[in-house]
C-alpha cells in the first residue's frame, strides 16, 4: 500500500533519535496553539457531511437483520413473506459472505465471515432493501427466519474456570519475571486483590453507517471507519475483489474510539445489496445493532498482588486476568500492557486468558488495555498505600522508574513524578484527609483519590501529500481521518508552521482512500503518525523552496506566505511554477524497540458520596498530562476532557449487561447503557506539561487521545473510598454497593 | 402537508410512519439534524418546533402540519453564525461534531425556557430558577456527547447567555468531623 519511488517522497524510518524538529524553528506561531478547529464553523452548522448523509441518486435504503438466537444456525429466510409489503425492493442474504464480526483495527485481511452459524445474539444475517426507510424497517421486522438453536456459552462467571491463553499480540498473552509467588511469601507487606470490570460500549454518537455505491467492478463505499486504509483491503478481502478497487471516503466520523477501527456488519451487507440490486444502497446500523453487533470492550477479572518493603519499594508485581471473546476470534483486552512497564519491581506476571463465549465480538475500545487495567493496578496501589501507613502519591514516587522494568532500556520522555507533584500541588491535596470517611458536608461524605495516567505510544506507517499552490495556498491531503480528536487542525497548523503559510490558506483533504495511505485514527498514534508525515513533506518542500529562493536551507525563513533569506524576499507562491509537491512518509523503526514508550501524567479526583442513599457525585478532577509537544491547547485539552470522562462512567455508570440465558444484551440503547450525561460531569480541570520525546517521531509529540482515560476510573474509585470508607471492586460503583457499608448518618 | 423550515414552505406527501427527522433527512436533503439513536434517548435530532426543543426523531412529521421548524441549518451557516454557533467554535463546544448541532438547537431552546422562568431538576424552587452552571448542565443532560465536550459546552452556553467565565475551581473545605 506504501509505493512511492516518485523522487517525490521524503521516507524517514524512526531507526535514530530524531532532536531537531523543524517544529522548534518555523517562526510562522501557530504550533501548540489553541487554534480554533478549521472544520469547526462545517460542524456546528450542519454542514459536514458525515456517512450515511451523502445526497445519492437512485439509492435504496437499507435495514439490517439481526439473529435472534445466541447460538445455533439458520434453516430458512422466508423473503417472498415481506418482498410483496408495499415499497420493499428484494431481501439479500448471502451466508457465505456476510462478516459474522467487525474486523479488529489495523488487519488487512477479511474478518470472520459466513452467517449461517450464529454464534451471538443479534449476529447480522441479512438486509432488507426499500424505496424508503420506514418501508425497509417494518420488513425488516417482519421478515420470518427459522432457527435450530443449539447449546451456547454466555455466562462468564460459569466457565471462567475453561480459560484458554490466546495468542500472543502487541503484548504477550503470558510474561513472568522471577517468582512473584516467593516474593509474596517474604514481603513485608503485600496486597493479593481481585478487581471486575464489566462489558462496555463505545458508543459513538454516529451508529455505523455505510453507502455503497459501485461503478463496473469499482466500489466507493461512504463509511463511518478510524482506519479507511486498512478498512478498504479488509472490505476487498471480504467482497473477493482487489484492493485497488475499494475506495473508502470517511470526511466526517461522529466519534469512533475504536468501535469503528475495522469494518463493520453494515460495509460489507451494503456493498453486497448495492451490487445485487444494481443500484447505491445505504445501510445504517440502528443504535441497537450498534450495541448488538459491532464491538464491546471485553469484560475483565483481575487479580492483582504486589509486594512491598517497609518503605513502599516494590518486590513483585503480579497482575493476572480473565477476559472473553468469541471461539473464533485471538484478540484479547490487553489488561495489564500499562503494568509492564509503569512502575519497577524485580519480580513480575503479567497474564492474560481467555473465556470463549457467545457473545458479541469483544475488541478494541478507547485505551484498550489500560483503560480498564489501571483500574486493578491504581486501585491496588492506593490499597497498598493504605497497609503501608503512606500517602498513595509517594508511593508512586518511591516505584517511578526511568528504565523499563522488563526490557531494561530507557524510557523515552516520562515525568510521572513531576506529574504527580505538580497535579497535587493544583489540586490542593495537601487537604486530603488519610483517613477516609472523615470529611463531611450534611448528607455528602467527601473524599479525594489519585491515579497515574500512562499510555502507551504509538507510531504507525503513514504517509501525506502536500502542494503548495501559484497563489501561495496549500493542499494537505492522506487518508488520515478526523474523529473528532482535531486532525484537520493539528495537521494544517503543522503544514502552517514549517511552510509558513498560514492555516486559513491551507485546504485539507481527509479521509479518502484516494489519498496516500495512512494509519488513521486509532491507538493515540494518528498525530504522531499522520503529523510526522505531514511533517516530512513539509521539509522537503521548504528545501525545495530553498534551491528555488537560491538560499541555503539554513537561512530561509517561511512566514505569511513570505519566503526571505539572504536579504531577499518573495511570494511563496512565486517560488513553485505551476505548483510543488511532495509526500512525507514515517515509519516506526529501532527507536520502538531501543527505547519504551509511553504518555504519563496523573488523574485527581474529589467526590461526594451520599450517605442516605449511596450516590456519588464527582465534585471536581483534575487531570496533569505530559505527552510529548502538544500540538493544539485547545483540542488537546478536549480530548483529555473526553478520556476522563469515559474514566467518570467506567467508574460510576457504564455497566454492559449480558443474559446469561442467551448472550441477549439487556441494556442495548443509550437510556439503559449509562454514558456521562453534561450533570455527571463537574468542571475538569486540565494540565500538560511541557515536553518534547525526540525518540518519538520529527514532531516530538506523544499520543494524547487515550491517556486521559488511562486511570481516570481509578481516581475516582479510590476518591469514594477516602470519601466513605467502602472498597468497592466490582465497577461500576452504584449506589447498591455502597449502601450497605455506609457510616450512620 | 406542509411545514414551514427554517422560513421555507415545504409541501409534500409522506409517509404516516416518517417521522420529523427523516422527513428533514431523508426528504427535504437537510442532513443538519442528526440520528444518534431515534428513540429519543440522546438528542442528536434537537430541532425547535414553534420555539420549543423537540426530540425530531420522536415525533411523526405528519404531526406538524403547518408548524414552523427550525434546525441547525436556518438557525446559522458558514460565514453567518447564530452567536450560539460561535460560542461552540470558541469554546471547542464539541470534538466530533456529530452530537453538535443538536447540542446548539436545545441550548437556543433551552436559554429561551430559562428565560421564561421554567424550573428544572436543579432549581432552588420552582420560582427560582437562576441559570448557574448547575442549571445548564441539568437542562443539557438530554443531550449526549459521547466525546465529552460538556464542560466547554457549558461554557459556550455561559457566553451566549452572558453569565462571562467560569465560576472559579475552589478546593473543597467542609468541616472535619471525628
Amino acid at each position: 500500500m506504501f509505493d512511492f519511488g516518485d523522487g517525490k517522497t521524503n521516507s524517514l524510518t524512526m531507526d535514530k533519535p530524531h532532536p531537531v524538529s523543524l517544529l522548534d524553528t518555523g517562526v510562522q506561531g501557530v504550533i501548540s496553539h489553541p487554534l480554533d478547529r478549521v472544520d469547526g464553523p462545517l460542524k456546528v452548522s450542519g454542514s459536514a457531511t458525515y456517512s450515511a448523509e451523502y445526497q445519492i441518486d437512485g439509492l435504496a435504503h437499507g435495514v439490517l437483520v439481526g439473529a435472534k438466537i445466541g447460538h445455533g444456525k439458520i434453516v430458512s429466510v422466508d423473503a417472498d413473506a415481506v418482498k410483496s409489503l408495499p415499497g420493499v425492493i428484494d431481501v439479500v442474504t448471502d451466508f457465505d459472505t456476510f462478516i459474522k464480526v467487525p474486523q479488529q483495527g489495523g488487519e488487512t485481511g477479511a474478518p470472520t465471515q459466513g452467517v449461517k452459524e450464529i454464534d451471538y445474539f443479534g449476529q447480522i444475517v441479512a438486509i432488507v432493501l426499500a424505496e424508503s426507510f420506514e418501508a425497509a424497517r417494518e420488513a425488516a421486522q417482519l421478515l420470518p427466519i427459522t432457527y435450530e438453536k443449539s447449546e451456547g456459552t454466555y455466562d462468564f462467571a460459569a466457565h471462567r474456570d475453561e480459560a484458554d491463553k490466546p495468542s500472543d499480540a502487541m503484548i504477550p498473552a503470558h510474561y513472568t519475571q522471577g517468582d512473584v509467588d516467593q516474593a509474596m511469601t517474604d514481603a513485608d507487606v503485600t496486597v493479593d486483590l481481585t478487581y471486575i470490570t464489566p462489558s462496555q460500549n463505545s458508543a459513538a454518537m454516529e451508529p455505523h453507517a455505510s453507502i455503497a455505491v459501485w461503478e463496473d467492478d469499482a466500489l466507493t463505499l461512504y463509511s463511518s471507519h478510524q482506519m479507511p486504509t486498512s478498512g478498504a483491503q479488509q472490505l476487498a478481502k471480504s467482497l473477493g475483489i482487489s484492493a485497488k478497487k475499494v475506495r473508502i471516503i470517511a470526511r466526517y466520523i461522529g466519534g469512533g474510539f475504536g468501535s469503528k477501527l475495522g469494518i463493520a456488519p453494515e460495509s460489507v451487507a451494503a456493498a453486497i445489496a448495492a451490487k445485487q440490486l444494481g443500484r447505491p444502497v445505504k445501510a445504517v446500523m440502528a443504535r441497537t445493532q450498534v450495541f448488538d453487533a459491532t464491538v464491546r470492550r471485553s469484560n475483565t477479572e483481575q487479580r492483582v498482588r504486589l509486594a512491598a518493603g517497609r518503605d513502599g519499594k516494590l518486590t513483585a508485581i503480579g497482575h493476572d486476568s480473565l477476559t472473553s471473546n468469541l471461539a473464533s476470534e485471538e484478540y484479547f483486552e490487553p489488561v495489564g500492557i500499562g503494568t509492564h512497564f509503569l512502575y519497577a519491581g524485580e519480580n513480575r506476571s503479567i497474564t492474560h486468558d481467555m473465556v470463549r463465549l457467545n457473545l458479541l465480538l469483544s475488541g478494541s475500545m478507547r485505551a484498550p488495555g489500560e483503560a480498564v487495567g489501571m483500574v486493578g493496578l491504581e486501585c491496588a496501589m492506593d490499597e497498598l498505600a493504605e497497609k503501608l501507613g503512606m500517602d498513595p502519591i509517594a508511593l508512586r514516587k518511591v516505584n517511578d522508574t526511568q528504565t523499563d522494568p522488563e526490557k531494561q532500556v530507557p524510557h523515552s520522555s516520562r515525568q510521572l513524578s513531576r506529574a504527580l507533584d505538580d497535579g497535587a500541588r493544583l489540586f490542593g491535596w495537601d487537604k486530603r484527609h488519610a483517613k477516609p470517611a472523615i470529611q463531611r458536608e450534611g448528607e455528602w461524605l467527601i473524599g479525594m483519590g489519585v491515579a497515574s495516567a500512562t499510555r502507551a505510544n504509538m507510531l504507525q506507517q503513514s504517509s501525506a501529500k502536500v502542494e503548495i499552490h501559484p497563489d501561495g495556498s496549500a493542499t494537505v491531503s492522506s487518508a488520515m481521518t478526523d474523529i473528532g480528536t482535531g486532525s484537520y487542525t493539528i495537521l494544517a497548523q503543522i503544514a502552517s508552521e514549517i511552510l509558513g503559510i498560514p492555516v486559513e490558506t491551507i485546504t485539507m483533504s481527509l479521509g479518502d482512500t484516494n489519498d496516500p495511505p495512512a494509519a488513521g485514527s486509532g491507538g493515540s498514534w494518528g498525530a504522531g503518525s499522520a503529523g510526522s508525515a505531514v511533517y516530512l513533506a513539509c521539509e522537503m518542500l521548504r528545501s525545495n523552496l530553498a534551491k528555488a529562493m537560491d538560499v541555503p536551507e539554513d537561512s530561509l525563513t517561511l512566514k505569511d506566505g513570505m519566503a526571505i533569506g539572504d536579504n531577499r524576499s518573495r511570494a511563496i507562491g512565486d517560488l513553485v511554477g505551476k505548483g510543488m509537491e511532495a509526500t512525507g512518509e514515517i515509519k516506526p523503526g529501532k527507536q520502538e524497540k531501543e527505547t519504551t514508550q509511553a504518555s504519563y501524567g496523573a488523574h485527581f479526583a474529589e467526590v461526594g458520596v451520599n450517605v442516605v442513599t449511596g450516590e456519588v457525585r464527582v465534585r471536581r478532577m483534575l487531570g496533569i498530562f505530559a505527552a510529548g509537544r502538544v500540538l493544539n491547547a485547545k483540542t488537546a485539552r478536549s480530548q483529555c476532557l473526553g478520556g476522563m470522562t469515559f474514566g467518570i462512567g467506567t467508574a460510576l455508570t457504564e455497566d454492559l449487561i449480558h443474559d446469561t440465558r442467551d448472550g441477549k444484551l439487556v441494556n442495548r440503547d443509550l437510556a439503559e447503557y449509562h454514558v456521562p450525561v453534561n450533570a455527571d460531569v463537574p468542571q475538569l480541570e486540565v494540565h500538560f506539561i511541557d515536553e518534547r520525546d525526540i525518540h518519538a517521531n520529527p514532531i516530538h509529540a506523544k499520543g494524547i487521545g487515550e491517556l486521559g482515560i488511562a486511570g481516570a476510573a481509578a481516581a475516582v474509585v479510590n476518591a469514594i473510598y477516602n470519601a466513605c470508607g467502602v472498597r468497592v471492586r466490582d465497577m461500576p460503583i452504584t449506589c447498591d454497593k455502597l449502601l450497605d457499608g455506609l457510616p450512620p448518618l | 402537508m406542509q411545514w414551514t423550515i427554517n422560513g421555507q414552505r415545504y409541501v409534500a406527501e409522506v409517509d404516516v410512519r416518517t417521522s420529523l427527522l427523516d422527513l428533514a433527512r431523508e426528504h427535504l436533503g437537510l442532513t443538519g439534524s442528526k440520528k444518534g439513536c431515534d428513540h429519543g434517548q440522546c438528542g442528536a435530532c434537537t430541532m425547535l418546533v414553534n420555539g420549543r426543543r423537540v426530540n425530531s426523531c420522536l415525533t411523526l412529521a405528519v404531526m406538524h402540519d403547518g408548524d414552523e421548524i427550525m434546525t441547525i441549518e436556518g438557525l446559522g451557516q458558514v460565514g453567518n453564525l447564530h452567536a450560539m454557533q460561535s460560542a461552540f467554535v470558541k469554546h471547542d463546544g464539541y470534538q466530533c461534531g456529530y452530537c453538535t448541532p443538536g447540542q446548539i438547537c436545545s441550548a437556543v431552546g433551552m436559554l429561551d425556557e430559562a428565560k421564561k422562568g421554567w424550573a428544572s431538576h436543579a432549581s432552588a424552587s420552582l420560582t427560582d430558577a437562576e441559570l448557574n452552571d448547575a442549571e445548564i448542565s441539568e437542562r443539557m443532560s438530554g443531550n449526549i456527547c459521547r466525546c465529552a465536550a460538556y464542560p466547554n459546552i457549558v461554557d459556550a452556553i455561559r457566553e451566549v447567555a452572558g453569565l462571562g467565565d467560569r465560576e472559579p475551581v475552589l478546593v473543597a473545605a467542609g468541616e472535619v468531623g471525628a
